[in-house]
């Protein structure tokens, strides 16, 4: 087993290195020039004959390449052009604001869709399971940004109740964490029921209730306990939905965070921050599939790893 | 009360007991099939039915509200926007544009999709190794960062948008592919074909791939809906289809400067969405129905 998780970590630093380079070559051969960008009409060639060295972009690619690779081993990932502040810092200071909403919508996601989805899959054909079915579909189909206006016309337009942008009070939160745990719910409530549902019909619940063990333990220790080998993997890449969700999310209610940051650095063409916006949720990605691959072979003992 | 509901067992035979070997009757999905229709029925006859040039404007009737308001006429039953065009108009000649990004793409990688993960997860070993490296290193590329790659190369455009979905979306397929046949391969019928001497392709094909057959589908519905979506929200956030595209999250961004005295402008586009996504979802839980082996033998 550790011998497993070791090489598993050794993976997972290849790939993360795999993704810096990938993302440093298409940035830097794709992209419009950035000195252009940055430049007052007035500035003359020399001014940005000096930017482009500031910058280091008039050395070869492979030199840039290296300088890049050196520099990010130091934890250095080169000056936002925007800002000209480092892009880690940057990145990290809108960091906490996209922590606190992703935290809230997925807790909120967790505990609602497995609690109806559970429930659902118990009693089928139930209110709760009517209730649960209808809010997956909504859900699915309803889309975020669509919502988030909907919203925003209803409650903030019209109704005048709730702030329709920024952060401050927990006001602020209701419905942009509405909109990010929207779909984590349906999917969750959905995948919860259907997997429910297969264990509930299994042999070994069969088994247990002839055993004369007690429903309550039948449903949670039985049945919940082999289910959850597939729910795993959904819950663990809700994280991947949340950060696209949460670039769609924090555009629509104007918070402060790192989604709607890349956004605004991309059309900007701060490179920079993009590449840390992109090297950053390449890490914690890699980082929760390792834990999957780990998780997965605890609680699954028919899947064999040599 | 409600852990007396709860943990009391459905009584046999009931219509909720799911362990009887009663077949559930399976209920049609009107409202689905509805929404399904009218979508197709827009693809195909856009250029009949729709009143007007969805991107010809007149400028003398911008912004009119749809017929029922004060101000509106039934000559634009939808309103204008900003620029005087027909929203009916738009939203219909829209849903083309949905229809050749969402169905394309889902096919193509797809199926890509499915032969990896059956690929990894039968054979296992160095494959498998090889195949969830290679996912793992595509699903760390998050598909907005592709997109702001691509787009940051060749500039915003449908065209990109196709491009990224086909390039993102097979590692999903694969990984929920070969998580299901992992299990399986060790499971007794398995390993009987192998007894009975069965070869590689066909147990892949006529031993596992049915059993995830129903996983597929689940997948592959939430995905049509899901494309329809995401298409609609790159084409919100800029980086997507671009102006004077009728694109369905276009016209939402557009719409939306335009919130706080125009609410037409961004209610009607995201009905249309809702009317195409639902059409697929509920479409596609009917055919999981039909096609799932496991409710139909119990």
């Amino acid at each position: 087993m550790q011998g497993y998780i070791l090489k598993r970590i050794i993976i997972a630093a290849f790939t993360i290195f795999l993704v810096v380079s990938v993302v440093f070559f298409i940035f830097r051969m794709g992209a419009a020039d950035p000195v252009a960008i940055m430049l007052p009409p007035d500035a003359t060639p020399k001014d940005a004959r000096i930017l482009t060295e500031k910058f280091g972009l008039d050395k070869p690619l492979i030199v840039q390449y290296w300088n890049f690779i050196k520099r990010a081993g130091h934890g250095n990932f080169g000056l936002s052009f925007r800002y000209t502040e480092p892009a880690l810092k940057v990145l990290f200071a809108r960091l906490p604001a996209t922590i606190q909403l992703g935290l809230v919508a997925f807790f909120a996601a967790v505990v609602i869709g497995l609690f109806i989805g559970i429930i659902s899959a118990v009693k089928p054909d139930s209110l709760i399971d009517r209730f649960g079915r209808g809010f997956a579909l909504a859900g699915m189909s309803l889309p975020t940004f669509w919502v988030g206006i909907m919203l925003i016309l209803f409650l903030g337009v019209t109704l005048r109740w709730l702030p329709i942008a920024g952060r401050g009070s927990p006001l602020h939160f209701i419905m942009p964490a509405f909109c990010l745990s929207l779909y984590p719910i349906a999917l969750i409530t959905r995948l919860a029921r259907s997997s429910m549902l297969d264990a509930l019909k299994s042999d070994y619940v069969l088994m247990a209730r002839i055993k004369g063990v007690p429903e309550f333990n039948v449903i949670l220790l039985h049945a919940f306990r082999n289910a959850c080998i597939s729910l795993v993997t959904v819950i663990f890449s809700i994280f991947g939905y949340l950060i696209l969700g949460s670039v769609v999310v924090e555009t629509i209610f104007s918070w402060p965070g790192i989604g709607r940051l890349v956004i605004e650095s991309f059309f900007a063409r701060d490179y920079p921050v993009v590449q840390i916006f992109v090297l950053f949720v390449t890490f914690v990605v890699v980082t929760l599939n390792l834990i999957v691959d780990i998780v997965y072979a605890y609680i699954d003992p028919r899947i064999r790893y040599r | 009360m409600w852990r007396i509901w709860l943990f009391k067992r459905n009584r046999p035979g009931k219509k909720n007991d799911i362990s009887s070997g009663k077949k559930v009757r399976l209920k049609i999905p009107y409202l689905g099939f509805t929404c399904l229709a009218l979508f197709f029925f827009a693809v195909i006859f856009a250029d009949v039915i729709s009143p007007y040039d969805p991107y010809e404007g007149d400028l003398i009737n911008i912004t009119l509200p749809p017929f029922w308001q004060d101000g509106g006429t039934t000559a634009h039953l939808l309103g204008t926007d900003m620029l005087g065009r027909d929203v009916l108009s738009r939203l219909i000649h829209g849903s083309r544009i949905s229809f050749l990004i969402s169905v394309g793409c889902i096919s193509f990688y797809g199926s890509i999709g499915v032969i990896l993960g059956l690929i990894s997860g039968f054979f296992g070993g160095k494959t498998d190794m090889f195949i969830m490296r290679l996912t793992d290193f595509w699903m760390s590329l998050p598909g907005i960062i592709v997109l702001f790659m691509l787009a940051s190369v060749y500039g915003p455009s449908a065209k990109t948008l196709i491009l990224t979905f086909g390039i993102m979306g097979w590692p999903n397929y694969a990984r929920i592919v070969r998580g299901e046949c992992l299990s399986l391969r060790e499971r007794d019928f398995v390993r009987l074909a192998r007894v009975a001497g069965c070869g590689n392709l066909r147990i892949m094909l006529s031993h596992i791939f049915p059993n995830i057959m129903n996983t597929i589908i689940i997948v592959a519905t939430i995905d049509v809906g899901g494309i329809i979506v995401l298409t609609a929200t790159m084409s919100f956030l800029g980086l997507g289809t671009q102006p004077p595209s009728c694109d369905w999250g276009l016209m939402l961004a557009e719409g939306r400067q335009y919130i706080t005295y125009a609410w037409w402008l961004v209610t009607f586009p995201g009905v249309a969405i809702v009317v195409a996504v639902l059409g697929f979802n509920l479409t596609g839980d009917w055919i999981r129905e039909i096609f799932d082996p496991k409710q139909k033998l119990r």
